[in-house]
């Protein structure tokens, strides 16, 4: 029986979670939230995890009804994110690591949300969809890696999105992301936008720069409403995803797809997603907002499989990195 | 156009994401049918435009790499209202991804230097495209096909539907570093292979020689790249 603690800090989400196994004991969650219109700036997130952390860690080992002696091992995020809010959750998890004498892990970021999405949804082997605002990957497991067969070759769809809530002042709480689903939801009319899939990657940069310059124009005009705007974006950059996925799917012949990350919430996407496993015969799992977005049970799962496959690292290598890919991990604890 | 009767989509080739491919007979001559299916998940709009700009493409960039000499089958006939396109059936043919498992399985010296001949070739064609301003936008090993004609053999590109015309050393790089990535998760026992066709693609001409600087450019751009030096 193994007790796992894991910290996640690697945005504007802060994490803590404690598993027994595979069963959740708690999964703490606070979110840095941004004035309409602003983005979250690392020094300030930096601060609010620094102002949280100590408070959401009593929660949670008071939720899990877990004392610090019965831990077995810490685990934290080493990367990709933001370089202020990584370092200040690694020192608290270097630091409570230190106090209880338990081993400390480093995590990749995108592998916990992978692994956690395997464990919730128990598929077997799928093709991996990771969108959040960070990140917009697609995956398959092959050899002893999670490889990339596609990504953005610029920025992160929910940074897109994100950037798109800013141009309309639209509220950071809960999430810039979450507001754009529901608005999209009245939309109807479709504003033709760029469509950039090149082989198996995708780009959004251009998508994003072409609807902030014409926005205000078509607003003030009548023409589009903030609704078609928002319908209009999403209907294309998940058009994009889907089509890439099910290229890689026909790729590797799967019949499995995965959606992880904190864009994974949004419906509408989940349910373009699932009309193209059903045409091609597949099948989509998805997870709900507590194990889309980031949180820190899922880093405290990558890192028990790490630990039971016998992972041993240096003190040393207890560190923060902004850049760390999903395909530098060795998958120790799958064939 | 109008395809006289609905032609028999009876044996089907291949089942891809993006369409079907039936073989056919078109006006007397063996021809394949590639249809692209509605895609119901994407806004009717998007796929209606996203389906026309696609066949519009394919056709435009065969028709253009005809001209500069590079093997592409013919198109007979396109159909916007069905989303149909019909093409020459290239006969004795496989997909240069099928013979590079064929030759790499039964590895002798014979059958490695038929794959060097093969990575050159695609090398010379590719460079060839990409110094007359086409980009195929999807290029992949099973994107080329290799025809056997007695003890000879020829490349065809098909599938032109991410296809278009500029003149960019980037996006050329791009185009390389699709298909150095399909390469690379398709056949990476034969790591060489890239490689060689590298070389021979840079060799082409002073054009595609910048092409292949501009690739290491392309490649470190990827994201959350470890950074050395």
């Amino acid at each position: 029986m193994v007790i796992t603690l894991g910290f996640e800090g690697s945005a504007n989400k802060l994490g803590i979670g404690i598993l027994q196994n595979d069963k959740v004991l708690s999964n703490c969650r606070r979110t840095y939230v941004t004035p309409p219109g602003e983005g979250f700036l690392p020094r300030e997130t930096a601060r609010h995890h620094q102002n949280n952390i100590v408070d959401l860690l009593q929660e949670s080992l008071s939720k899990a009804n877990v004392k610090p002696h019965e831990i077995d091992v810490i685990c934290y995020t080493k990367g990709p994110g933001m370089g202020g809010p990584l370092v200040a959750v690694a020192l608290v998890a270097r630091t409570v690591a230190q106090l209880w004498n338990k081993p400390l892990i480093p995590v990749n970021h995108c592998i916990g949300h992978i692994e956690m999405g395997r464990l919730v949804t128990g598929c077997e082997n799928p093709t991996v969809l990771y969108v959040s605002g960070g990140n917009t990957q697609i995956i398959a497991y092959s050899n002893k890696k999670y490889r990339i067969f596609g990504e953005t070759i610029d920025i992160a769809v929910g940074n897109c999105l994100d950037r798109f809530a800013r141009v309309l002042k639209l509220s950071n709480d809960p999430s810039p992301g979450y507001n754009i689903e529901q608005l999209a939801k009245q939309g109807k009319k479709l504003l033709p936008l760029p469509y950039v899939v090149k082989g198996m990657d995708v780009s959004f940069s251009g998508i994003l720069t072409f609807i902030e310059e014409k926005a205000e124009k078509y607003l003030k005009s009548g023409e589009y409403t903030e609704a078609d705007l928002c319908f209009s974006l999403q209907e294309t950059i998940f058009a994009m995803l889907v089509e890439t996925t099910e290229r890689a799917m026909a790729h590797c012949g799967s019949n499995e797809v995965l959606i992880v990350g904190g864009v994974g919430c949004n419906e509408r996407l989940q349910s373009m997603m699932h009309t193209m496993c059903v045409e091609r015969g597949a099948v989509l799992y998805a997870t709900d907002e507590r194990y889309c977005i980031d949180n820190g049970v899922m880093i405290a799962h990558a890192g028990a499989l790490m630990f039971k496959s016998g992972f041993h690292g240096k003190w040393e290598d207890t560190f923060c990195t902004q850049r760390f890919r999903t395909d530098d991990v060795v998958v120790t604890w799958r064939d | 156009m109008d395809v006289d009767a609905e032609p028999k989509p009876d044996p089907l080739i291949k089942q891809g994401a993006e369409g079907r491919v039936y073989r056919i007979q078109f006006l007397g001559k063996d021809a394949v049918l590639k249809e692209r299916f509605v895609k119901t998940y994407r806004h009717p709009e998007l796929d209606a435009r996203l389906t026309k700009e696609r066949i519009r493409a394919e056709a435009k960039s065969i028709v253009r790499c005809k001209n500069a000499g590079i093997c592409t089958p013919a198109v007979y006939s396109v159909d916007f209202s069905t989303n149909r396109i019909i093409m020459e059936y290239i006969s004795n043919s496989e997909t240069v991804s099928d013979y590079i498992y064929k030759l790499s399985d039964m590895s002798n010296e014979k059958h490695t230097e038929e794959l060097k001949n093969v990575s050159a070739e695609m090398g010379r064609v590719i460079g060839k495209m990409h110094h007359n301003n086409i980009i195929h936008g999807d290029l992949t090993t099973s994107n080329i096909l290799v025809q056997h004609i007695d003890n000879c053999w020829k490349l065809f590109l098909i599938d032109f539907g991410l296809s278009y015309t500029k003149s960019s050393d980037e996006d050329k790089a791009v185009d390389l570093y699709v298909l150095e990535r399909a390469l690379l998760s398709k056949h990476s026992d034969v790591s060489w292979f890239f490689d060689n066709f590298l070389t021979h693609y840079a060799g082409f001409n002073k054009s595609t020689e910048r092409v292949v600087k501009k690739l290491s450019e392309v490649r470190s751009r990827g994201r959350k790249r470890t950074m050395v030096g």
